[in-house]
Parts: structure tokens; sequence; C-alpha cells
């Protein structure tokens, strides 16, 4: 029999109504619930349990006690086998990684993890890609591609997981800095990737998309990458799976996925540099800087690849940036932006920039 | 009104053999004898055995549970899906038409020959072009062609740097694949928030490597390109070529013509918007008309008249042309009905299709922004040309019923579903081209149904998420039928042994 991990982030999605813009931290939570704010989480997973309840797939569901999880599966009528211990009404994210984190050790199939984006980071850090994760949407920020579209649809991307199998793909798990975002400013920070269910339909990432060939157009964008690639140039890939795919096509199975790697004569020069590294390592040879936008933020420069200092990007030229997203992507990010230490750079490059989108296939897209 | 399609239980025609059972009853010996070669001769020929009102019964009961413009209201957005005139079929299927063969002498298919040459004259008067080739035998092959144009075009002024063909998003499929299987790059350029070509967009692609910009007005979003005369400009100014898409021709019938919008080279779907059905993959024609620069590239053989002679002939003398590009002379059936058709309406006839059917497709529109679930992407006050596209996300947010739902259910109600999901820049995309040929009666029921299936998916969701329930067979398995077609009788054996 399957077994279905369930981790609800209890105080995830309150601070939304109360106009916090997220729940983390103590001091925010005690400021929600000084507001007036209601849990939401809670019954947003009962949603999704009932729909799985009502098909009635055969699995093992364990949980987390209390709020966590125990409560919400008997309010759906689920049984549950329950584990580990919280101090009811202050959990903090330490439970939702110890949780994670136990889940792993019980060797489940799916974890389903109703909260929000900081949950959905607390959870990656302590798991990584070892266990598929599925987002029911609970919480204020939700930016990462591992949320479902609704609660109901959780439930539907679940059983189906569960009972005819899906295929896995890596999806962005995002932060943005709810400190930042209170005074307006949206600084999005790629926490990492995680591994879930693809099914281009019901998963919010991938709702804009038609055909959906994520896998097949990374390769078609790598292959033609590849084409352009001249010798005695170096290439410095960016972070994200759509530039790790040129990698691949190199034959390079090592490089980073967060990381800048250095590409020349099609083999790895140098992998996970820094601003320092890149600078020695390029000299005065010729450099391509190939990049791929944050989903639906947008940052193709100063996001996620800081590596990328406005000196080197000086240096190599606007000319020589390439961006590669997939057409999909592109769907959920209609503009781009550049956001590096120096404003006239960014300014630079603000108008319409090309970006590969498939093989021997670019769609201009707006740079603002 | 109710719907229910018939649903036979019918097994498949060689299931319903039975040995010795026959039709027709032939001679017993052939009365001349036919040398067929020995490596073509077959020992079992495997026929199925059936008396003839069995083979009628079972093809009637096929055609009950098949579903065509014949049979109701079919508003598949870019498709077209308009009456076809009876007579058109009646005359393209007497003697003179059907019979000949494209091997026989000239001299003795001079009507046919006549026909075309009249047919083009017709085409190069609705595009404002100079000369049009009937020979292309689809949508696509007329894109494919016109981008082999484009190509010679560029090399007779010796410039090969050209490499790029310009795409808007909202455009059909076929042109990037068109302009890819032609040896271009296909460059993407977004649309702007009124749903046209983003021109700033257009001139920060457009450079010497630019070889032409494939456009289709009105858009797939029945929006004219209102900014076409400077969109040509700025293709020109840059050197390349503008083509024009006829997917949706039946916007602009008799209003403007793709010509004077600055086109050089024009396609034509025969099949769409003259009088051939469209769909179901049978034959189809695709002419490509060009601006008089272009027309020594167009493909051998053109319809030429020879005032002397007092004959037509087909004319291959031409050394620039990119040669031969199909079998023969083109889909003949479909250029007889095109050109029925034509006659039928006459220049002013063709206005009015244009007319009622932008008066259609507005009506629906205006009717349906009252309905709570579908909303316009774009201003609502703009009003569209043949063809609206609704979007079913406020809905798919309201209940979690998006647009495919919402077509399928459309099914129980009689109608066929609009095109869903495309074009791809619209979410939960609703494509709805009614035509000229439905009746205010058939749109308000259509609108009618559209709200019914949005009060369902409130009140009684499972009911819209298991339709079609009123139909031969309900839900397909799409993928199975895609990656597993078994398309023949000997392929479903082999299926059912493997």
């Amino acid at each position: 029999m399957k077994k279905l991990g369930l981790i609800v982030n209890p105080i995830a999605g309150m601070g939304g109504r109360v106009g916090l813009k997220g729940t983390d931290g103590a001091d925010t939570v005690a400021k929600a619930l000084e507001l007036g704010a209601e849990p939401v989480s809670p019954a947003r997973a009962v949603e999704t349990l009932q729909g799985l309840k009502r098909v009635g797939v055969e699995f093992e569901l364990i949980t987390y006690p209390a709020e966590m999880g125990a409560t919400e599966a008997s309010e759906a009528g689920l049984k549950a086998r329950v584990i580990g211990h919280i101090t009811s009404g202050k959990t903090t994210a330490g439970d939702t990684k110890r949780a994670a984190g136990e889940m792993l050790g019980q060797g489940v199939d799916l974890i389903l993890i109703a909260g929000g984006d900081g949950t959905m980071s607390d959870v990656i850090e302590a798991i990584g890609t070892q266990v598929p994760i599925l987002g029911i949407p609970t919480g204020v920020k939700m930016h990462s591609a591992t949320f479902a579209n609704t609660p109901q649809t959780a439930g539907e991307v679940a059983t189906r997981f569960l009972s005819e199998g899906l295929p896995l793909r890596e999806a962005e798990v995002m932060d943005i800095n709810e400190e930042a975002y209170r005074e307006n400013r949206l600084v999005a920070k790629l926490k990492g990737y995680a591994q879930v269910p693809y099914e281009p339909v019901m998963m919010q990432a991938t709702k804009e998309g038609s055909t959906g060939y994520e896998l097949a157009d990374q390769k078609a964008i790598a292959r033609w990458v590849i084409e352009l690639m001249e010798r005695e140039r170096v290439y410095a890939l960016g972070p994200g799976t759509t530039t790790r795919a040129v990698a691949e096509e190199l034959g390079i199975y090592d490089s980073t996925l967060l990381g800048v790697d250095l590409i020349e004569n099609y083999k790895l020069l140098a992998r996970d540099t820094n601003e320092q590294h890149i600078i020695e390592a390029i000299g005065k040879k010729p450099t391509t800087i190939i990049v791929s936008p944050i989903g639906k933020q947008g940052f193709i420069l100063g996001r996620g690849n800081q590596q990328f200092s406005s000196v080197i990007i000086k240096r190599v030229g606007k000319g020589n940036v390439w961006v590669l997203a997939t057409p999909h992507k592109l769907r959920a990010t209609p503009t781009l932006k550049v956001d590096t230490d120096d404003a006239e750079l960014d300014r630079e490059f603000q108008g319409y920039i090309r970006v590969i989108t498939g093989y021997r296939q670019t769609c201009m897209v707006k740079v603002v | 009104m109710s719907y229910q399609q018939a649903r036979w239980v019918e097994p498949l025609i060689f299931e319903l053999s039975k040995p010795g059972r026959v039709g027709w009853t032939l001679p017993e010996k052939p009365r001349e004898r036919i040398n067929v070669p020995k490596e073509l001769l077959r020992e079992k020929l495997e026929l199925p055995e059936l008396s003839e009102p069995e083979v009628v019964r079972h093809y009637t009961r096929l055609s009950q549970m098949n579903y065509g413009v014949d049979s109701g209201f079919y508003p598949l957005g870019s498709c077209t899906m308009k009456y076809n005139p009876k007579v058109c079929e009646e005359l393209a299927a007497l003697e003179a038409a059907n019979y000949i063969h494209p091997h026989q002498a000239e001299e003795t298919v001079q009507g046919a020959l006549e026909l075309m040459y009249m047919l083009e004259r017709c085409l190069t008067e609705i595009a404002g072009v100079a000369r049009v080739s009937l020979q292309t035998s689809a949508g696509a092959h007329g894109e494919f062609v016109a981008m082999l144009i484009t190509r010679a075009y560029h090399k007779s002024k010796r410039d090969d740097k050209r490499n790029q063909v310009i795409v808007p998003d909202s455009a059909h499929g076929t042109n990037p694949a068109s302009a890819a299987m032609a040896g271009y790059d296909v460059v993407t350029v977004p649309s702007n928030a009124r749903g046209r070509v983003d021109l700033d967009a257009l001139k920060a692609t457009v450079s010497e490597r630019t070889a032409a910009l494939m456009l289709t007005n009105p858009n797939t979003l029945g929006l004219f390109e209102d900014q076409i005369i400077e969109i040509a400009k700025v293709v020109h100014d840059a050197g390349g070529l503008l083509f024009y898409d006829g997917a949706n021709l039946n916007g602009i019938l008799g209003r403007t013509r793709p010509g004077d919008m600055g086109f050089d080279i024009v396609h034509f779907n025969l099949h769409k918007t003259f009088a051939t059905p469209h769909g179901g993959g049978g034959p189809g024609a695709g002419p490509i008309g060009v601006q008089k620069e272009l027309e020594k590239f167009l493909p051998v053989p053109l319809v030429e008249y020879d005032k002397k002679k007092g004959r037509y002939y087909f004319d291959y003398d031409r050394p620039h042309s990119i040669g031969k590009i199909k079998g023969f002379y083109g889909n003949f059936g479909v250029l007889v009905k095109a050109y029925v058709y034509l006659l039928l309406m006459g220049g002013e006839g063709l206005s009015e299709v244009t007319e009622a059917a932008v008066l259609n497709a507005n009506y629906i529109m205006r009717k349906l922004l009252g309905v709570d679930g579908y909303e316009l992407k774009f201003n609502p006050s703009d009003p569209c040309k043949h063809e609206v596209v609704f979007s079913a996300e406020p809905l798919k947010r309201m209940t979690g019923i998006g647009a495919h739902f919402v077509a399928k259910r459309l099914l129980d109600f009689g109608m066929h579903a609009p095109t869903y999901y495309f074009p791809p820049i619209v979410p939960e995309a609703l494509m709805i081209e009614p035509t000229e040929s439905e009746s205010k009666e058939e749109l308000d029921r259509f609108v009618e149904a559209l709200r019914t299936i949005a009060e369902e998916a409130k009140s009684d969701p499972d009911k819209v998420c298991s339709a079609p329930t009123a139909t031969a067979i309900g839900r397909l398995d799409e993928v199975k039928a895609s990656r597993q077609p078994i398309l023949s009788w000997r392929a479903y054996r082999k299926s059912a042994k493997g």
C-alpha cells in the first residue's frame, strides 16, 4: 500500500487577510492574532483530504499530531497514523522540518503540505528532493511551483499519483523576503527545487501551458544553444533546470542547479563559481552568460544569480547574455526584470530581449 | 430542446462478413484479360462479404453516430465550419469534372482548364494579388510554399543573411512549423494589451536577418490588426516580405483585401472559405497568391490562355519557378466547388457572407458578455470580426471546471464544441466562430447552453464533469487515441494478436 504523508502548517495564510503579506516569524504570528486573524490552513487541508476520501484510493496516511495533520485527518473522516510530538498552539518552522524528516524516514511516497512558500522552503531544507511533495495552497505567498491550483485539485493530483502514478518533475521553491515585501519591494529568492508530481492542468506553475512537454522543450533549447556555441569562448551557465539541460546535453552531469558553472570548448571549466572566480576564469576571453528567468517573477539577472555582478555583465556585454525559457514558463512570466547592483545597467536592458524558447525558436519579451 | 445522438452497437464491417454473401453479381469471367504484373497479384483479398442492404445499414448507422455541419451548429473557431451548398457538390460530381484524367491531352480538358483559369482570376481579385497558383493541396502546404517563394525571392537578390521568420504569439501552430520546414529560425513577437501585434516589439525584432512576417488578419482572437499598414511598413523597410495566412479570410471578404494591406504573399483555404467542408482530413486546397514581383517564383504549371489559338494550356516554361510542388494539378474537385460557390455568390454575395459572419460573432460576444463564468481578455467594446475568444477562467476559479469540461458538456446540447485552449495566449480559451450560416435562434440556443453549463458547474459539477452522455460515445482516452491509433482492420488484427 502506498504511504501518504501530511503536514499542515496551521498558521500559514493567517497574515493574508489582515494585510501582513505573510506569516513568517513568531512576531508576525502574534501580530496577526492580535489583528484578529483566523487559521485558514486547516480548513483548506480538510477540503483536500475529503476529496481523497471520496475517491476511495487505498493508502496509509501518516501525519503529525493535533493541528499539524491529525485533527484535519479526523475531521475529513480519514484514519491516520500519527507520529512525532509538538506543542499544540505553538508550532514552529522547526516542527515542519522535523515532520518532513521523520516522514522521509517512514518511507512515504508523497507528502501533502498545507502551507505557503515559507513552509515549502522549510520542507526542502529538511528533505531536498528525496521525497516528492505536493502543496495545498493555503499560504499568503505562493510563488513556488509546488502548489496545486486549489485544495480540491491537490486532492485530485494526489489521488492520481497514488492510484495510477504520475511522472515527477523538479519545481522551483521560491520565497520572497517578507520584510522587504511589506515595504513594497519584491525580493525573490530561489530557495531550491522540490520533486513534484507532474500534472500540467492542475498544477499552478504549468496551468498556462498547452503543450507542457517541459523536459522535451528544455532539451530542444539545449540542442540549439549547443549548436550556437563557439570554440574558445566561455559560457557561464546560471542556475535553473533549463540551463542545466544545456550542461546535460553536453554530457556534463555534475553541473550545479543553484550555482554558476563555466563551460569552454564543450567541457566544464569550473563548477559553482562566485563573482571573483568568474572574473579570474574569463580574463579577457570572449564570454557569453546564459540565464533563465525565475518563474513568474521574471528576473533574469540580479536574483538567484548574483554571481553575475554588474562588473561581469558589463564586461561580457548585453548582446552576449542569452536568455532561455520554455514556452510554458514564458507564458507564466509575461515580462522580464533585471535588478543588478547598477541601475544604469538595468536601464540598458529595458526594452525587448530575444529569449530562446526551442530549437531554432526565439520569442521577443519585454524587460521592464 | 433535448438531444440524444444515435447509439448503435455496430461491429466493424469485417466482423459482419459472412462467407459467400454478396451484394452484386459480378460476371463470371472478365470480358477482357488484364495483364496485372505478377508482383501486384494477391492470392487473397480478404474483403468483407455482405449483402447490399447490410452495407447500406452499416454506413447509415455510422453516419448517425457522426456529427457535422449538416447535423447541427459547429462553432469550431478558426475552422470556418460553414454550411456548404449541396449544388457545389452536385456540380463537382458531374462526369465532366469527376471523370477526367490528369493524363488526358490538354485539348480534351479545355473546360477544366478554363475553370481553373477563371477561378484564378476570381481569387486574384478577392485577395488583391497579381497571380495565384492553385496547386497547393492544403492550408499548411500553402504556407510552406509561401516560405519557399520567400526563400527564392531573397536568393534572387543574393541576400543569404535572412534566416528568420517572425510570427505573432497568436499565430496558428502551422505558421512556425511551415517556416521551420523551409529552414528558417522562428521568432515570436508578443501581442499587446489590445490583442494585436505589439508594434514596438516588432520594430525591435526586424533586422537584416528578417525574411518574412507571417500574419493572420483578422487574427486568431478574431480581432482585426488595425495597425497593418504600419506593420507592413516596418517589415518592408527591413527588407522582409509579408505573408497573409488566409485562415480567417471569411472575416474580410469583399470588405478589404490582403493585397491592399501590403501583403506580398497570400494563401487561401478554399476548403474553409469557399464551399468545401473543412476537417476530416479530406482533400483541401490552399492556393497561393503573390504580387507582381514574386510572380516568376510561383510553382509550375500555371494555366495560361493562348489568344491566337483560342485554347488554354499548362505553362511549364517558367525558369525562376520554385518548381513542382504537387503531383498533377491540385485537388481539382475542391477547385470546382470553390468556383461554383463564387459564381453563386458573386461579389456582393461574398460581402454579405462576411457581414453575416461578423454580425453573428458580435451577437454571440454581446450576449455572452453578460453570462457569469466567461470573460473577454481584451477590450469588450472592441468589435470582433468573424470569431470571438472567450475565457472560461472565471468559471474555473469559481468551480474548478474549465474550458475542457464546458466543451465536452456542450456536446450534450447537440452542438459541436468551440475550439478550446487556443490561442494559447488566452487561458481557458473558448474560440467561437459561428459563421454566416446560422440563424439568430441557433445563436441564442448556443449562448443559453453556455449559460446553463456555467450554472450546472456550480449546482451540479458532476453532471458537467461526466459529460458527454447524450452522444454515441462518451469520454475518449485522448492520449491513447493519439499514441496508439488503430486506423485499419489490418492494424486492428495485428494489435489484437500482439
